[in-house]
């Protein structure tokens, strides 16, 4: 069918900031679905609040809205841009539940929009519980058994009914009190009392439990003619019960028979139409019981997903892409596969290789969350590799998650009691009890019996532990075949990687790239998408038995290359940012004509789109991996800075082995990263530094401190992300920290800074190559110097900085650019206290703030720094004048604390936010309020607000915030010391209790729904008790908190402009066009 | 223990042994699915071919008593890259690796399949040899130049059944309502199951029962099952099938499909690798929807040789365009090229049992 002609303009919602549980794989399937419907003519509105995106860069889309995901803010725009269709299914669960609520509320049938891919009715009965269950009983498909009961009678009845275990899940109970699991009669009895009691209508829903099957997912396509294809199928290694987003998961389904595949295949497809569905891509999942074979579904996501980013990047096949030309009518067999040319995309990958997704956890960030893995996801990015086999996948996908591990190991336990307990409970580090449980000889039945993960996984893990004890010399190409690293190999021969990758080279031991065609060989592949294995060599029958061949895939080509070195897997720290600028680079060089060479791990990320550069390798970011790609690829340069930390760790290495790290030299690198070396680098351009030091001793570190003088800033040396990064006010805690700091040695020293309180911190990110130095932007963060910079709100350009200590910071940066010879990106912060600039660390790096800035300015800040590093020059790029916008760009910080009940939310210097969300607006309270309302703080128009703060921060900042909300008609209510400061400064507020004193108190208040804004701010090091409950009470009932003061003016100025009024949309192209038009005139 | 493949050309993949030890001649193709080794295992139609799996792990989920196309397996050997140490699924009863033993047939691991796919892609499919008796490439080499090719010889004769038999398998709220005659060229078990439960009663008879002994049942309708190698030099079936066409509704089915193609004066060409596998898209010319099917051929109808206006090409693959179906209405028959039984694949195609069930009514 050819495409539609009634629609030429459509609606494309991404999935706003980066949280838990929806990551970059919306940009990247977003992106995709844009170009797609680019490519055949249609118009498309974008909206995302999200500026770390691909998708926000003003070329993906003909009008892009960095604007709050709100329905009021999308009817604004629809009434604007009036846009003849609504594509829902790209964005997430966000862009599927806005559209949702547009539909809802009459907006679309308003303005005559036509939601395509799927209707509301669709996605209402996948999405709704009930109607689900329904739908699926209608077409016979078995689901968990279930029953509600409202008295023990009728819950004994149907719990007899169900049989044990069964899952007890109270209705309406806040936060998901009283529900649990029973395996037993007993069990059963108390806690369905419980339930009863805890649900405000007396209602539980009793549920069989699946808890222990395995658990599968299937990626369907559907188009307009009722076809329909399976892209792939996906085997959970932790079975049911954890989130899948958590699991380990393998690619395709390993063990199933084809009669039980292709009954799941039926179930998928006969429900992908009886939902309804009408094209486009759905993950449905299923539980299958591991002894009867029964087989249940679970749910139905009626978009595509993070599975489904997952899916493409596994089977080649880009499901949002061919998503997006379904919806404007197409049929499957009209698109043609662009990795075979010849055939079309109505077919089924055939994979001839192993995929294995690890997700990375991010506990050690919040130690006081349960690492326990259930059915919330908890993880914050993924890993995927490639192998022919599940076991050297599994291994490359544990060195692919960078967290020091060289492939599968051990982990330390106490006893057997405690394994085992690790072993049944699952938890982040599952995989390395294992490896233990393995070594301690336990067997694959026991394991099965105490995991319930699949007896073939284990079977596998058992086979890498048993050889591992056997590697010698004798075998390294076994070795390398189950997916051992040569650092594994090292350790193992006490050697050491050089020479195990010496040694491994003299018997011709060296991988072959083998591609990812979508049709394990039968057809020709023109997409160059490569992933490493270890193949056993075959001959020619005439030919000597030395003289053997190995199939390398690998296409040479004599156009000079560029490789281009991704994050990995994204974490708190390093996420999109750095994969948007790793896809700027690649646009870049192909621009300049080279062929570009992606290697990255991240299933999620466009950057792993085999048609965002010339040539992807799927390959762990290790030492080993990357040298083995640069062996065969020879390209000119490699490029380090623009993914994060991740990268820049291996410049050294790889510089080392001989290879060409383009822009900023590594020795540079260094100046700026080393301590010492950086020091004498201050000194040397006379710029001030806090007083600092390092120490490996507890003593050395209080002498240290004695010197400096309290508050003092400690950390490790070489993090990112500001781990284990803390403010210490006096010997005692500075005690604690040393004793807690056992990585520190006399190469890796704790740094102790002197910390500059109540300063304002600004962050600088520029450009140079080497003759022209450029600022990008220049940062002021809201909250005051202590938060770290990767949770802080942004304002570009400064709000309260005088010119005079802008000019001070320009010449700083300036004059570091030019002595590190910088080419490339470079950022720089600092901190201003009164009139002094304190340069607090550099980063000859792309910065997490390089994709907002090149938002905020226009100028894409990441491609020129590509450029520039393959020896362009920022004259002839027309960029050598710093561009001072005259609208307000705020960047705001999202943090996954809902994720996390009961953890304190205030800010520090070790940074927890997933994402970022822009707000841009003519002033700065506009601008402010709509970043709010992107990072989903919804601030009050009108209502109570509670303040409390510390006595430090009893000063006339709380005064004007106090009165200014007063003038906005908001009670105010404060704990009797807070009241009594604002009394004493004419602020007269009601008094309530402190929690500790008694009830009713606050907690009621937020339960009640009474408090619509909490300021508190945080005391010290350890927080009161009271504040983390009153402050994580308040993220689970969604009302706004701010821990800082300049946190709580910036707020009250944004709830004055949302009252006083109505906020605007414009579409950043607008925008721009004021910004460019001035810079071509000068 | 070590295992030599050796293909016509001289290319030597060494790997291990498993199944039986010793030595077997075949045509070596590649299998592109990912689940159901077992029904290919047991697929009358790869007689006389080595099957090298795309897959590369595979004996994950074992062998059971139920997933079987036939009586007993008949390809020559069996490829793999990994043959899994364990079997891990509820219905499992034996390894592959015991199964094949027991059956006598050879397989070979641990080799680059990949490589081996490609080889012969591009070089088309060969013949070849799996040996753990002979270390000697170069005496397996001549050995596999004398052994012989599929071109001209008649496999049928080796995989059908020597006496007619009938279908017992029930299958379950089915009222039988058609008598079926299955003209066994070599027939998988799941076109058998697939008729009763449309509501057949299904009589097999073997390929070289005459066409006056199979109108002598009456049948309601006949069906010309799969079967291996050249249909060309099957021609005492084309003859037969030449015989009933136009008297009784006729559904062939891959070989089944070729024999409708020669009987009607067309002629068949040989596949540079053939098609094998479960996921070839199949077009439905006449509404457009496009089926997965389960594909297993090395040979095809050369559409263009067939005379007259009457049939017609019903389904073209997507991939490279061969036929896929033919019909004729005048003389009460329909064939597919590829499989809608499935076993093993997709299920897309099954309507077309009821199809056939229709056409007797």
């Amino acid at each position: 069918m050819p495409k539609r002609k009634d629609i030429k303009k459509i609606l494309i919602i991404g999935s706003g900031p980066i949280v838990i549980g929806q990551a970059c794989e919306f940009d990247y399937s977003g992106t995709q679905a844009c170009k797609a419907l680019r490519e055949e003519g249609f118009k498309v509105v974008l909206v995302n609040s999200n500026p770390a995106t691909i998708m926000t860069d003003p070329e993906t889309a003909d009008a892009t809205y960095i604007e709050p995901i709100t329905v009021d803010m999308l009817e604004q725009i629809i009434k604007k841009e009036r846009p003849d269709a609504l594509l829902p299914t790209l964005g997430g669960q966000t862009g599927l539940n806005v559209s949702m609520q547009l539909a809802g509320k009459g907006i679309l049938n308003k303005y005559k929009v036509q939601m395509i891919g799927a209707d509301k009715h669709a996605i209402k009965k996948a999405e709704d519980r009930k109607l689900f269950k329904e739908a699926m009983k209608r077409i016979g498909i078995d689901l968990p058994k279930s029953g509600l009961a409202y008295n023990m009678q009728e819950a004994r009845k149907a719990a007899r009914r169900i049989g044990f275990p069964v899952i007890i899940r109270p209705s309406f109970t806040l936060g998901g009190t009283g529900g649990g699991t029973a395996y037993n009669a007993g069990q059963f009895e108390e806690l369905a009392q419980k339930g009863l009691e805890a649900s405000m209508i007396s209602e539980i829903l009793i549920e069989e439990s699946v808890i222990g099957w395995k658990e599968f997912e299937l990626e369907v396509m559907r188009d307009k003619l009722d076809n329909v294809v399976i892209i792939c199928s996906i085997e959970n290694l932790d079975p049911m019960g954890v989130h899948t987003g958590d699991s380990i998961t393998v690619a395709p389904a390993q063990t199933l028979t084809d009669m039980e595949y292709q009954r799941m295949r039926d179930a998928a497809i006969r429900c992908i139409r009886e939902i309804g569905v009408e094209t486009g891509g759905s993950n449905i999942q299923f539980a299958l019981h591991p002894e009867t074979g029964r087989m249940v579904i679970i749910e139905m996501n009626p978009r595509v997903s993070r599975s489904s980013a997952l899916a493409s990047k596994a089977t080649g096949f880009p499901i949002a892409k061919i998503a997006a030309k379904l919806a404007v009518g197409y049929t499957l067999d009209e698109i043609p596969n662009d990795i075979t040319k010849e055939t079309p995309a109505s077919f089924e990958p055939a994979i001839d290789y192993c995929v294995v997704k690890i997700p990375r956890f991010a506990f050690e960030k919040f130690p006081a969350a349960d690492p326990t893995l259930t059915v919330q996801m908890k993880s914050v990015g993924e890993v995927m590799a490639i192998g022919r086999t599940f076991k050297e996948a599994l291994q490359k996908g544990i060195r692919g998650l960078e967290i020091k591990r060289d492939g599968l190991s051990g982990i330390a336990y106490k006893d057997a009691a405690a394994l085992e307990e690790r072993l049944k409970t699952p938890n982040a580090e599952r995989l390395f009890y294992l490896y233990i449980a393995f070594k301690e000889r336990y067997s694959v039945e026991k394991l099965y019996a105490l995991t319930k993960i699949d007896p073939w996984f284990l079977e596998n893990i058992r086979e890498i532990v048993e050889f591992e004890a056997r590697i010698n010399k004798e075998n390294l190409l076994e070795a390398k075949q189950l997916g051992f690293s040569d650092r594994q190999i090292a350790a193992r021969l006490k050697s050491d990687e050089d020479s195990i990758r010496r040694l491994r080279k003299e018997d011709n031991i060296e991988p072959v790239y083998k591609l990812v065609d979508t049709c394990a060989a039968e057809f020709e592949a023109f997409t160059p998408y490569y992933y490493s294995t270890y193949e056993t060599p075959f001959r020619n029958s005439r030919n000597d038995k030395k003289d053997t061949f190995t199939d390398d895939e690998m296409r040479g080509s004599a156009k000079k290359k560029m490789m281009i070195l991704g994050g990995g897997p994204n974490r708190i720290g390093q996420g999109i940012e750095f994969d948007y600028c790793c896809v700027h680079a690649s646009f870049a060089l192909k621009e300049m004509g080279y062929e570009t060479i992606m290697v990255n791990s991240n299933p999620e990320t466009v950057s792993t789109d085999y048609d965002t550069s010339d040539k992807l390798y799927f390959e762990p970011l290790t030492k080993e991996d990357v040298l083995n790609i640069i062996d065969k690829e020879k390209p000119e340069g490699v490029i380090v800075q623009l993914g994060g930390q991740t990268p820049l760790n291996l410049a050294v290495p790889l510089e080392k082995a001989g290879v060409k790290i383009v822009g900023t030299s590594p020795d540079s690198i260094d100046r700026a990263e080393d301590r010492k070396r950086f020091s004498e680098l201050v000194e040397k351009l006379r710029l001030i530094q806090p007083p600092n030091g390092t120490a490996v001793t507890v003593e050395e570190a209080i002498a240290a401190a004695k010197k400096i003088g309290y508050p003092v800033l400690v950390r490790p040396s070489y993090v990112l992300g500001g781990r284990a990064m803390e403010i210490v006010y006096d010997n005692k805690s500075l005690q604690h920290y040393m004793q807690q700091a056992v990585w520190a040695s006399p190469e890796r020293p704790v740094l102790v800074d002197k910390f500059i309180e109540d300063a304002i911190e600004v962050d600088v990110d520029m450009i140079a190559d080497g003759e022209t130095f450029c600022i990008g932007g220049i940062l002021e963060h809201i909250e005051e110097a202590g938060v770290h910079s990767g949770d802080a709100a942004m304002v570009l350009p400064p709000h309260t900085l005088p010119k005079e200590v802008i000019e001070k910071i320009r010449q700083y940066t300036y004059a570091l650019a030019r002595e590190l010879n910088v080419v490339g990106l470079m950022n720089v912060q600092y901190a201003v206290k009164d009139t002094t600039v304190y340069i607090l660390e550099v980063n000859p790096r792309a910065s997490r703030t390089v994709p907002f800035v090149s938002k905020a300015i226009g100028v894409p800040l990441a491609k020129l720094a590509a450029k520039v590093m393959a020896g362009a020059k920022l004259k002839d790029l027309r960029f050598t004048r710093e561009i001072v916008p005259r609208y307000i760009c705020i960047k705001e910080s999202v943090l996954p604390f809902a994720k996390f009940a009961g953890v304190d939310i205030a800010l520090g210097p070790e940074m927890k936010s997933t994402g970022e969300v822009m707000g841009i607006d003519t002033d700065f309270g506009r601008s402010f309020a709509k970043s709010q309302l992107a990072a989903y703080q919804n601030l009050p128009v009108k209502g109570a607000c509670f303040i409390s703060v510390k006595d430090q921060d009893k000063k006339q900042t709380i005064v004007s915030v106090a009165r200014k909300l007063l003038d906005l008609k908001f009670n105010i209510i404060s704990t009797t010391g807070t009241a009594k400061f604002l009394a004493d400064h004419g602020v007269y507020v009601t008094t309530i209790q402190r929690v500790s004193e008694g009830r009713p108190n606050l907690l009621d208040l937020i339960q009640e729904r009474k408090i619509h804004l909490i300021v508190n701010t945080v005391s010290g090091k350890v927080p009161r008790q009271d504040e983390v409950r009153i402050r994580s009470r308040a993220v689970s009932f969604g009302v706004p908190t701010v821990t800082t003061l300049p946190g709580a003016t910036a707020c009250v100025r944004a709830i004055e402009a949302l009252v006083r009024h109505k906020i605007s949309v414009k579409p950043l192209q607008k925008y721009h066009r004021k910004v460019t038009r001035k810079r071509w005139k000068k | 223990m070590k295992a030599l493949l050796v293909l016509e050309d001289g290319t030597v993949f060494e790997g291990k042994s498993f199944g039986k030890q010793g030595e077997a001649f075949g045509e070596v193709v590649f299998n592109t699915s990912i689940t159901g080794y077992q029904e290919i295992i047991t697929d009358p139609s790869y007689k006389g071919q080595i099957v090298n799996m795309t897959y590369p792990l595979i004996g994950n989920y074992g062998v059971n008593p139920e997933d079987i196309e036939s009586r007993k397996p008949w390809l020559e050997g069996f490829v793999v890259k990994e043959l899994s140490a364990i079997r891990s699924n509820w219905r499992s009863t034996q390894s592959l690796d015991e199964y094949l033993e027991k059956n006598n047939i050879p397989g070979i691991e641990g080799i680059d399949t990949r490589a081996l796919t490609r080889h012969i892609r591009l070089q088309g499919a060969m013949r070849g040899v799996i040996s753990t008796r002979n270390e000697n490439t170069n005496a397996l080499l001549e050995k596999v130049r004398a052994s012989p090719s599929l071109v001209g010889i008649d496999l049928v004769k080796e995989v059908i059944c020597q006496e007619p038999y009938v279908w017992k398998e029930k299958a379950p709220g089915v009222r039988p309502k058609y008598d079926v005659v299955v003209l066994d060229c070599g027939v998988k078990y799941n076109i058998l199951r697939h008729l009763s439960r449309v509501g057949c009663r299904v009589k097999v008879v073997p390929a070289n029962t005459s066409s006056s002994e199979i109108l002598k049942l009456k049948p309601d309708g006949i069906l010309l099952s799969n079967g291996p190698g050249d249909p060309a030099a099957v021609t005492y079936v084309v003859e037969t099938v030449r015989e009933l066409l136009g008297r009784v509704p006729i559904f062939g089915i891959c070989l089944g499909h070729q024999m409708l193609g020669l009987a009607l004066g067309g002629e068949t060409f040989k596949l540079k690798f053939g098609h094998h596998g479960g996921n070839h898209p199949v077009k439905e010319i006449k509404t457009g929807k496009v089926a997965i099917t389960s594909q297993n051929h090395g040979f095809n109808v050369d559409i263009k040789s067939l005379p007259g206006k009457d049939t017609l090409m019903t389904h073209v693959n997507l991939y490279d365009h061969t036929a896929e179906g033919l019909e004729n209405k005048k003389l009460k028959f329909f064939s597919v090229q590829y499989h809608p039984e499935a076993g093993p694949g997709p299920h897309d195609a099954g309507y077309l049992f009821e199809k056939f069930a229709r056409m007797m009514k």
